[in-house]
Formats: C-alpha cells, structure tokens, sequence
C-alpha cells in the first residue's frame, strides 16, 4: 500500500535511530560534564591559593584608627587644648557616585557651604576614589539626626565619631598654643601618610604645630570584616592606636590672663621669663584671635577679615615683630662701657642737651632740653640721658659694640620652641655692606648707641638678653615645653633643655651695676618710672628700663607731644624688667604699640605683670 | 501492573515510579534547599517558599507519572495552544523587574515562558510522532515553526536565557527524532553565518554581558564584577569548601544573585570541589537515567520528548555551571532544582513526571 512520495513509517528502524542518538546525546552529556568539572577542578584545586587570596582580600579591610591627640597642658595642669567628641560626615568617592549631585542632595540634610562644598569636592578628586573624604565637621546634633533618618539615600557617605580639638581659652593662648587644621595636600606632602592614614587633622601653628610629632600618636590598625558595601559587619583583629603625648607647658594661664588684663585693651606684646631656666611663663601678642574656628575650617571671608584687620590679629607680634629698641638698650650699652673698661659706674660724661661728633654738625639730643649736667651710669639710666650712651657709642667704636650685644642675641633667632620666629637687625657695618650696600657713617654709630638707626629686635629678644642680665649672663633659649605625659596616668616627664654655655658676663660686679643702675629707674629720686613706681606697693625692688621707640624722629628744636599725635604715628612704648633684684624670679619685656611714653604707659603694664607673678609665687 | 480500576480510585494506587531517577531528584532537591538556607543567610521564609513550590513540582511530578504518554500526545496542542496564549498576554498585561515575564492568574504569578519548556517539546514530539520519521525539510519548517513562534516571543520579552532553553528543548525532539546529520550540519552552519546579523538585534546589555565574558577584568567593579565574584567565590572554595554557611563571598554579598543565578557558586564555595563533584554526579545520574528511560520507551514520541526533556536539563547545567566558572558568558539560566524560583522548579520536575510517566508505561519486555 506504498503511496509514491509519501515513505512508509518503520518503527523498528526509528527506534533503533533514536536509541542510537539517545547514545551520542549521553556520551555528549558525560564529556561536556566532565569538561565542566574539569573546569572546577581547575579554579577550586590548582588556582585554590590565588582565589582564597582575593577572597580574603575581598573580606578583610584595614581601617586605620585614628589616634587621640596628646592634650596641651598649662605649667599647673589647666587644659589649654581638649578633645571633645564630635561627629563629622565622610565620603568615600567610589560608593557615593557623582560628587557634585551628591553635594545639592546633602544640602537637602545638613547645612554645607559653599566653599565647604569646593574644598571638599578638590580634596575627593585629588585622594584615591575609595579613602574617604571629610565633608563636614562638628555636624549639629539635628544634623546627624536628619542624616540617620535619609542615610539609605546615601551609599557611600557616613556619620563618623571623632575627637575634635577645642581651645577652652578661646584667643588667649592663640599666639602660643596654635591650632591645628583639616589636613591639606601641602601637609600630606609633608608627612609621611601611613602615619597619618585617617587623620583629618594636623598642627597648623604655634606648639600644635611645632610639638606634632609628639602630639599625634600612633596609628592604630583594625582588621574589619566588611561586606560587599563596605559596611563594617565584625572586627577581626586590632592592633591599637597609642594616644600622643600629653605636653605641660611652662604658660601659667593665670599670668597669661592677667598679662593680657593689664594691657587694658592696647595693642602690644609682652613676654614673662623665668630667668633661672628660660622658662616662657606669658607669651601675649594682642590683639589676638579664637583659634576654634580654624579647626573646623574657617570661612574665607572671616580668614579675609583677621588677614586685612589694621590691628593685625594674626600676626605673632612676639615672634615676628619687629621694633625698635630705643632706651631699652641702654643697660646692655651701659654693661659694654663698663666690661670693656671704658668706664666704671662713677664715670661722668657731661649732657648738655646736644651732642656733636668733632668735625660735624649735627647735633644729637636729649630729651630734655639743657640736658641733665654731668651724669654717672645710674644717673645716666636712671633719666635715660642719652648724651653718656652717645659718647660711650662712639668710645666703643660699631664694632665692638656689636659684637658685644650680639652676645645677648640680638640679631639672631632665639631658638624659642615655636616656628617663624624673626632675626631683627643687629647694626653692624658688615650688615649695612650685605643689606644696604653702603658704608657705615660714623653718626650711625651715635644713634645705634640709644637702640636708634638700624635697630630691629623681636620683643622676644629683648626679653632673652632681659633675662641675661638677671640670671648672671647665662643664654638660655626661651622655651615653652616644660613636661610631657606618655599617659593620662603616668607621671609628667619634665623635658631637659640643653644648658646654657658660659656666662655672657665677665665681671658680675659690672652686672651689679647695671642692675643698680636700672633699680633707680623705679625707686631713684630721678627715675623716669618712679611715678609709675609710687603707685605700686611691692615688697621688693625691681629693675627696669623705658624705652620709647620714634616713629616720627625730631628735628632741631621742635619738640613734639606724642599725645597730640595720630594714634599710628605715636610711639612705641617699651618697657624691660626684672624682680626682684636680690633673686631675679620674674623677668618682663613690654611693648604698647602706638602707645607714645614708655614710661607712662609701657611701666605700669609690666609692673602689674610682675606683681601679678611674684604676688602669687612669694617663693 | 496493578489491576484496572475504574475512575478516580486509580489515583489511590501507589504510582510505580523508577527509583533511580526519583531518588536523584529528590537528593538533589533537598541539596538545593540546604545550599538555599546558606545562599539566604539562613533567611528560612525563603528556604520555605522554596520548599512549597519543590513540594508543588514534586505533587505535579507525581501525578504526571500516572498520565499515559498516549494521553498526553493528545493533550500537546492544548496544552501548546494555551500557553502561547498566554504568552501573547504577557506583552499586555505582563508584570516584571526588567521586562515583562510574568502573569498574574488570579492566586499566584506564571511565567509563561516557564511552561513553553513543556509545552514545545511536548507539541513538536506530538507533531513528529505522527509524521515519517527521520523527519524532512517539510516536517522540519513545522517544528521551526512551533518552536520559533514561542522562543520570538520569549525573547522580546526580553529573556535571552529561557528562550535559549525553549529552542534548544524543540531542536533536541527534532535530533532525536533521527534528523539527519547533514540537515543538522546544514541548520548549523547557517546559524553562524547568521549570527553576526542576530548582533544586531540584541540588547545593549546583552552585548555588554558577551564583550565583558571575553574580558571581565576590563571593567571590574562594573559588568566584570559578578564573574570575577563568582570565580573567586568557587575559587576559594577549594577542594573541601569552607563549611555550609561559611562562605564568605555569599554571606557578605560580594556574590551577586547569589539565590538564583549564581547560587552554583554558593554550593561551589561552601562544599569544595567535592560538593561540586557530588552535584555534577547527581544531574549525570537524572539525566543518563532519563535518556535510559526514553530510549526504551515504547514509541517515537515518547523516546523523543523524554530525551529532549533530559537534554533540556543539561543545557541547564552547562549553562549556569559554565557561567559561574568564568566558563561561558553571563546568560540568565538558573541551576535546576538548586535556585530559588517557582515555575522554573515546578515545570522541570513536571517534566520529569512525564519521564517517569515514560518509564511507568514502558513496552512490556518478556
């Protein structure tokens, strides 16, 4: 019945074909299968170590934990830098997506400014995608609140715990203690960022600054076990950050305040030595300024404001200022007369009111008008009579007595434990060649003999070479650092500065001189600052010297009222002490900007200083 | 044999079911389940779920078992014209994540793509039992068509994977069926001719996951992730695992889709090679078993749908085995009875009801 076309069906032969293909399908299966276990095989058995690598690479991160910074101590253990525990919001790149999108959609949850949101985005570009970046700091209780709520919106970003740095003092201890700042890519060139890993701050200025080292701490480590978001699940294991050191400063923040108190409101500087160490007890350079905001990173517009303020807040008048001297020079121009054996403390020289070099016209005055007869050393100090250190100056010729005041460090840094510190100018005619390229002219020497002319000294110098001459002529370098702690409860290890070199003082009967020449500054029947003095009821003598420092120098005969003069243009007022005489224990250098008579106003600032230490450390 | 009973108390009989095959698969469903509890975080509503529905696959099984494969060749266009109504629905009322894949029927969702894995094997074996066997080119244009009408539509959907899966489970009747070797060579080699064309019409993200199988390492943290995840997850596994639930790829979510797709991976690294190895042995038991039973089957259409239904399975593995070893690029195929997922589970167990079906009504040898 074969229909043609059509084929018959053959059951027989279509099963033994499809059994025959069923075959082929298994053998198929059993190889494909077995290249597919081969395949396992391969990455579970001979590639085992690499992947187990990446897979605990994958699973365990190491996250740096930030050590506590070393807290900053006053000489009694008041805290003049704290940590206090804040909250701040991170930002890692590569989790958070789009920094600018990210940036519009957080202003949605905290307060982010302008120039937070530029710093930031620079900052994320120029670190790796997946360190994290601060966004903000010191984030407002309602802040980290709203943040918790909408966190889901936020892959990638994170409310971080951290210690942030706090001055209590506010703009007391500014010019001293310094502050630290958010971490810039000038610091990071700086340090060495294993160190620094998770850091978000650094010393910027003052002992912040010059102390990091010790202040920092050692990083810690923290093996986490982190999910595929990064998030933290356990801790696998930790290597704990050591906390920096604790640092004692020799600032007694009780002087500190009552330094500033007595500048009533003036502008000026003023530096408290102990003479027997160098100890700095006050450092104040007014105005100054609150360093808090620069912790958490200050505006541009109120940086511009303290950079451009006429009473220059920032500037570290101590350091970096530089005055003229004046009067205050006398006692050490005084001290080379007498230990180059030109003169002995009888010896008169005779003031008639101008002095001329032979052969010149040019007369030198003094300040009052006749002049003061003939006068000895005490005399000569005591009314600031500047005819004797006239004729001494040009008796001791430029060169000697440079090289002599050089001794007490003028002209060169004092090595003080902050940075920046200035040089100022110690007149030589080797400086006027190197700096001015002009010869030294013989009147030159004349004015350099009352601290006039070339004379530039830091109120940090003047204080150094004060101290010298009320320890005996010992050179220590003022410093600040008196003590560190390793921890909050071991004992304070007080730091050991090098010894001064031998005494700068020859014969310390010439010193005796001096010093009796300065005590009749305050106490003599003639003493420029006895007026200041008699109002003051000390128990002991102190020696001094005033100094007003021109800033408009006088011509001929025409004599000025500083008081009648712009308040910028007035005088410096200086003032240099030391007390008491019988065992210096305090020593003061003084300096009221604008402030006109050194006398006047410079005297009663330092003696209210000087009581004010010795009142509280009758020893 | 037991004896005839009328009506519904033959539902009451036993069902003769071939233990090897049945045995395998329930090893391995509850393989599947314990590796489900370690890919979920031992989340148990999803090793619950799960277990419903393998229950489900397992009840459908059963009772495929006891239909006559006769029966069932007369059901085929029914049962295939239903689905691809269902199908065409999916386009208008069809929900999904990305893309429309499911339907909602009232109590619960169907992916009637799902049920194509059954319904085109099923419809071309009836077809082809009926016709000369081995088959022409005429038969050959009418089961290109029963099967390319569904695996068009499926693929629109867009769903690469299943409607790979749905092709391969038609093509596999028409091999069976003795389609000549030349006229398979013939087919294949135009494919390839034709696949640079086929480029064309695929999905960015389709072409995006075959460029990044030839270089994963190009984009790590974006397409070459989820291979390079997964080859470190088995990779690290070793030979012994790290321990159910051990494993740290899955339980920190470095594995992507680490309860459906790459749930392999999971198994990979929480037993080793030899959990591998073990699960490997498992499909080869139900699939040469399934091929035994279809070989010895009593006609054409039940040698051809049981050993394409066996095949279809091993697509499977191969697919997924070799995407998660970094072996064959990303293609949405989950491992069989092992990821989570309803219909998938319940048609693949469904199907083997109709092998067991196969061997319960095999030809009677002396």
């Amino acid at each position: 019945m074969r229909t043609p076309g059509r084929p018959m069906r053959n059951p027989l032969a279509e099963a033994i074909t499809q059994r025959r293909r069923a075959l082929v399908a298994f053998l198929l299966v059993f190889v494909l299968l077995a290249v597919l276990a081969g395949r396992f095989a391969w990455l579970q058995v001979a590639r085992y170590e690499e992947f187990h690598t990446r897979s605990e690479a994958n699973r365990i991160k190491a996250r740096p934990i930030v050590p506590a910074r070393g807290l900053i101590y006053d000489r009694t253990g008041r805290i003049l830098a704290d940590n206090v525990p804040a909250y701040r919001l991170d930002v890692v790149r590569e989790d958070a997506g789009d920094l600018e999108a990210l940036v519009a959609r957080l202003r949605e949850v905290i307060e982010l400014g302008e120039e937070d949101a530029e710093t930031f985005i620079a900052s994320a570009r120029a670190r790796r995608s997946f360190q994290p970046v601060t966004v903000k700091l010191r984030l407002s209780e309602a802040e980290v609140a709203r943040f918790a709520v909408n966190r889901h919106r936020f892959p990638g970003v994170e409310v971080v715990p951290y210690l942030n740095r706090h001055y209590p003092y506010g703009d007391l201890f500014a010019h001293v203690v310094g502050y630290v700042g958010r971490i810039d890519e000038s610091d990071l060139a700086r340090v060495d960022p294993a160190r620094y890993s998770g850091a978000t701050h650094i010393g910027k200025a003052g002992i912040e600054r010059r102390y990091e080292e010790r202040l920092h701490g050692q990083v810690g480590v923290e093996q986490v076990e982190v999910n595929a978001e990064g998030r933290t699940l356990r801790v696998v294991g930790r290597e704990p950050a050591h906390a920096g050191q604790d640092i004692y400063l020799s600032i007694d923040a009780e002087l500190q305040q009552a330094v500033v108190d007595a500048f009533e409101g003036q502008p000026g500087a003023a530096v408290v030595l102990d003479p027997r160490n160098g100890e700095v007890l006050a450092l104040a350079s007014l105005p100054s300024y609150d360093p808090n905001p620069f912790v958490s990173g200050i505006g541009r517009a109120a940086y511009a404001a303290l950079l451009e303020a006429p009473s220059r807040p920032l500037f570290n008048r101590v350091l970096q200022g530089g005055y003229e001297p004046g009067s205050t020079l006398k006692p050490f121009v005084g001290l080379a007369g007498l230990e180059y054996g030109l003169r002995t403390p009888r010896d008169t020289t005779l003031s008639t009111g101008a002095f001329r070099l032979p052969g010149h016209e040019r007369e030198y005055r003094d300040w009052r008008r006749g002049g003061h007869g003939h006068v000895n050393l005490g005399e000569a100090m005591a009314q600031s009579v500047n005819t004797y250190f006239f004729q001494l100056a040009v008796d001791l010729g430029i060169e000697r007595m440079s090289s002599y005041l050089g001794r007490f460090g003028f002209g060169q840094p004092t090595g003080i434990d902050l940075l920046g510190e200035a040089s100022g100018v110690l007149p030589s005619p080797q400086w006027k060649r190197t700096n001015r390229s002009q010869p030294w002219y013989p009147g030159e020497t004349v004015i350099a003999g009352i601290g006039q002319g070339f004379w530039v000294v830091t109120p940090l110098q003047l204080a150094q070479a004060t101290q010298m001459l009320a320890n005996g002529g010992l050179k220590y370098a003022p410093h600040l650092l008196r003590a560190t702690q390793a921890r909050f409860d071991a004992p304070p290890v007080l730091e050991s500065w090098p010894a001064p070199g031998p005494a700068m003082v020859q014969n310390p009967a010439n010193l005796q001189a001096v010093t009796q020449a300065m005590v009749q500054v305050l106490h003599g029947p003639t003493g420029t600052a006895r007026g200041v003095m008699a109002q003051f009821h000390l128990g002991y003598t102190v020696a001094g010297k005033t100094g007003t420092a021109q800033r408009v120098s006088r011509r001929g005969e025409q004599s000025l009222d500083v008081n009648q003069l712009p308040f910028t243009q007035r005088h410096n007022a200086l003032f240099i002490a030391f007390a008491p005489t019988d065992a210096p224990r305090v020593a003061v250098m003084v300096v009221v900007e604008h402030g006109g008579s050194g006398s006047a106003v410079a005297t009663p600032v330092a003696l209210r200083i000087i009581d004010a230490w010795l009142r509280r450390n009758p020893e | 044999m037991s004896a005839y009973r009328p009506g519904w108390q033959r539902l009451l009989v036993p069902p003769r079911v071939d233990p090897w095959l049945s045995g395998a698969l329930l090893v391995l469903v509850l393989i599947g389940l314990a590796v489900l509890h370690s890919a979920a975080a031992g989340d148990l509503a999803v090793v619950r779920s799960q277990a419903l529905r393998d229950g489900a696959g397992l009840v459908a099984m059963l009772a495929l078992a006891r239909v006559p494969p006769a029966r069932l060749r007369l059901w085929a266009p029914w049962f295939y014209a239903a689905s691809l109504a269902l199908l065409l629905l999916v386009p208008i009322f069809g929900t999904g994540r990305s893309g429309r894949h499911w339907l909602y029927l009232g109590a619960f969702y169907v992916q009637p793509a799902e049920l194509m894995k059954l319904s085109v094997p099923l419809m071309t074996a009836a077809f082809l039992s009926e016709r000369v066997l081995p088959p022409r080119w005429g038969s050959l244009a009418v089961c290109a068509a029963i099967i390319g009408l569904p695996v068009a539509l499926i693929a629109i959907q867009p769903d690469l994977g299943t409607a790979m899966l749905v092709g391969a489970s038609g093509a596999f009747v028409a091999f069976f069926a003795g389609m000549a070797w030349w006229r398979i060579g013939l087919i294949a080699g135009l494919g390839a001719f034709a696949a640079p064309l086929g480029w064309g019409f695929l999905h960015d993200y389709q072409k995006r996951r075959l460029l990044t199988f030839m270089n994963p390492e190009a984009d790590p943290l974006g397409d070459g992730w989820n291979i390079i995840q997964s080859k470190i997850a088995v990779g690290s596994g070793g030979l012994w695992g790290k321990g159910w639930g051990e494993g740290t790829q899955s339980r920190l979510e470095f594995l992507p889709e680490h309860t459906t797709d790459f749930i392999f991976a999971v198994l990979a690294e929480d037993f080793g090679f030899i959990g591998v190895c073990l699960v490997l042995a498992l499909y080869l038991i139900i699939i040469g078993r399934s091929l035994w039973i279809a070989a010895e089957a009593r006609d054409s259409f039940g040698r051809t749908l049981g050993a394409s239904l066996a095949l279809t399975l091993f697509v499977y593995v191969l697919a997924n085995g070799g995407m998660i070893s970094g072996l064959l690029p990303v293609v949405g195929v989950p491992m069989p009875l092992i990821s989570y997922g309803g219909t998938s589970a319940v048609t693949l167990l469904a199907g083997f009801g109709i092998v067991l079906s196969l061997a319960a009504h095999r030809k009677f040898r002396g």
